[in-house]
């Protein structure tokens, strides 16, 4: 019984094999070439090779010629440029992704190592080995939100219930809130993160994480109302309010935007601070971030983004009495007699550093006390939005 | 023979588009129609290797296999002619237009694998078309899928603001999308015969 059931299938195969064959190459039964059925027929066999064969070696030879003719000459350097920086393609460095910036640094020799915000310094370095250009010390940026004003604080003029995007929200009349210049709160900033360093707090604003802010700029780009501006990390005082209204109708709008009294003007020591349009600015190449302006503002509109303060000391082995610190000092926390030692009253200490830089014996430092950083990027700590 | 390539190139633009009624190129077709960018890149490239590639193809088939009675092999030789001509566009591009070969990046050498481009030139050697009938059919077909992927990707970039029911989220709405354009497309069906 198998013996016969295997005989009926190698039959079966048999047959469809021979119909394939035959319904494969039709033009060869019409041609007949050797005569007979199941006979090869080498005319079609001949000629298919010779012209598979042909048209392979001249489509071969047609690609060698195009690919020597039209070399492009890979830099190896771009390569290895390419490798140190971070892959993010945030276009921040001014190229198109990193692959633009690997090229244009190992191929022109005016393009700086430094641009990679992401990479910071220790791409700038490797980058500067491998291109044999020099690593400048680049001051770090990072994104400031110039709005206080969160749910709590702030007044909307109407309730909007469109797509929940801040690029859809000011579509409808400019956003729902009732301040034109203020943060909507729709968190389109944080979706363009590419870093993931910004989040929404409890009273929808964005709060931006100095560790991860690379300053690339995707944010500023993002945000409909020009709300979020890249500034220096290391000037950490900043007037966060962009209110162009008069004084009496950011106050009915929010309660801790600016209303252009002038009084941080007047208590700047450098003469930092300008009113331009119903709102304050700190120019940042005069600031000395001493904080004095944050304890001015009536609107608590100033933000210091240094959460704690280095105080300062006076050591007693240094200090000649000169008196120098306590005529600079803002809030009279120094005290003693002219040639005798003098001692800074720690309660009263804000902070700001101006003694530090007057002393003429450098008697005076900063010192931090047990729950704040001493590192100069003090304001690398998460900064809470005050409520 | 001017009447009959320009009936050509309406049909094969409009009539049979080479999406909407013929069902080919279909997974370029989703992939490059997620952004607007993407899709006219895709078609300009689409439009000028399709042209090369028919008249190569058409070159090939009547001056090679119909005299040596090689046309069981059209399908096999056209690959290769389609392959090895991207491959020289490739190379091409890269030194002699660098900005548009980076824009287009991997969608270049995806061509190759679009059913669009080896249906043309089969339909070309079925149909005994000359020369400039072939160019005809491909400079339609360029078009009429150039249609269909700006068509879709302005569809598309709407449609990531709508509110999809999760199931439906992505692919399968395009398909139905494509579905209703493609039903739209049946009422050119009947205005030339061919």
């Amino acid at each position: 019984m198998y013996e016969q059931m295997t005989n009926i299938l190698l039959q079966s195969v048999h047959h469809v094999a021979s119909v394939f064959m035959n319904n494969l190459l039709p033009q060869v039964a019409a041609e007949g070439a050797a005569g007979g059925d199941g006979s090869i027929p080498w005319n079609t066999v001949t000629m298919t090779l010779i012209v598979l064969a042909g048209l392979g070696i001249v489509f071969g030879v047609a690609l060698a010629i195009v690919a020597a003719r039209f070399v492009v000459k890979a830099d190896p350097k771009v390569e290895k440029v390419r490798e140190t920086l971070p892959g993010a393609n945030c276009g921040a460095c001014g190229f198109a992704g990193c692959m633009g910036y690997a090229e244009a640094v190992a191929g022109n020799p005016d393009v700086a190592v430094n641009l990679c915000a992401p990479g910071k310094a220790a791409v700038a370095e490797k980058i500067a080995e491998i291109t044999g250009k020099k690593a400048e010390k680049v001051d770090p940026k990072i994104a400031r939100v110039f709005c206080q004003g969160g749910n709590s604080l702030s007044q909307r003029k109407f309730i909007y219930t469109g797509v929940m995007d801040c690029t859809a929200a000011v579509l409808a009349a400019g956003g729902d809130k009732s301040c034109e210049y203020g943060c909507l709160g729709y968190a389109t900033c944080m979706r363009a993160c590419p870093f993931d360093a910004i989040t929404m707090s409890a009273d929808n604003l964005p709060v931006i994480n100095a560790q991860k802010c690379t300053a690339c700029g995707k944010c500023v780009a993002a945000c409909p109302k020009q709300v979020i501006e890249l500034a220096l990390m290391s000037k950490a005082v900043v007037i966060s309010c962009h209110s162009k209204d008069k004084g009496a109708d950011t106050k009915k709008k929010c309660q801790v935007g600016c209303i252009a009294c002038g009084i941080c003007v007047r208590t700047c020591p450098v003469d930092a601070i300008k009113i331009d349009n119903n709102v304050a600015r700190i120019d940042h190449g005069k600031c000395i971030v001493c904080g004095l302006c944050v304890k001015k503002c009536p609107t608590k509109a100033i933000h210091d983004y240094i959460p704690v303060r280095a105080k300062a000391s006076i050591d007693p082995a240094k200090c000649d009495g000169l008196d120098v610190c306590a005529k600079v000092c803002p809030v009279n926390a120094i005290s003693g007699e002219l040639r005798s030692k003098h001692v800074v009253n720690q309660d009263k200490c804000i902070g700001c550093g101006m003694c530090e830089s007057r002393c003429p014996k450098k008697a005076i430092s900063m010192k931090s006390t047990a729950s704040a950083l001493s590192h100069p990027n003090a304001a690398s700590m998460q900064e809470t939005v005050k409520a | 023979m001017f009447q009959h390539a320009l009936t050509i190139f309406i049909a094969s633009a409009l009539i049979n588009n080479f999406v909407f009624s013929r069902y080919l190129g279909l997974c370029i077709f989703f992939g490059v129609t997620k952004k607007m960018e993407t899709a006219v890149g895709m078609s300009f490239t689409f439009t000028a290797v399709m042209l090369i590639s028919a008249a190569l193809n058409w070159v090939i088939y009547t001056y090679v296999m119909i005299p040596y009675h090689l046309g069981f092999l059209k399908i096999v030789i056209f690959i290769g002619t389609i392959a090895a001509f991207v491959q020289a566009a490739d190379t091409i591009m890269k030194k002699v237009v660098p900005a548009l070969y980076y824009k287009l990046g991997i969608y270049l050498a995806l061509i190759v694998t679009n059913c669009v481009i080896l249906a043309v030139p089969l339909i070309n050697a079925e149909e005994n078309y000359t020369l400039f009938e072939s160019m005809a059919m491909a400079v339609g077909s360029g078009l009429g899928f150039s249609l269909a992927l700006i068509l879709m990707a302005s569809i598309r970039e709407k449609l990531e603001l709508a509110d999809v029911p999760k199931s439906f989220q992505g692919l399968p709405i395009s398909f139905v999308l494509t579905g209703l354009i493609a039903l739209a497309f049946l009422g050119f069906s009947g205005m030339i015969t061919l």
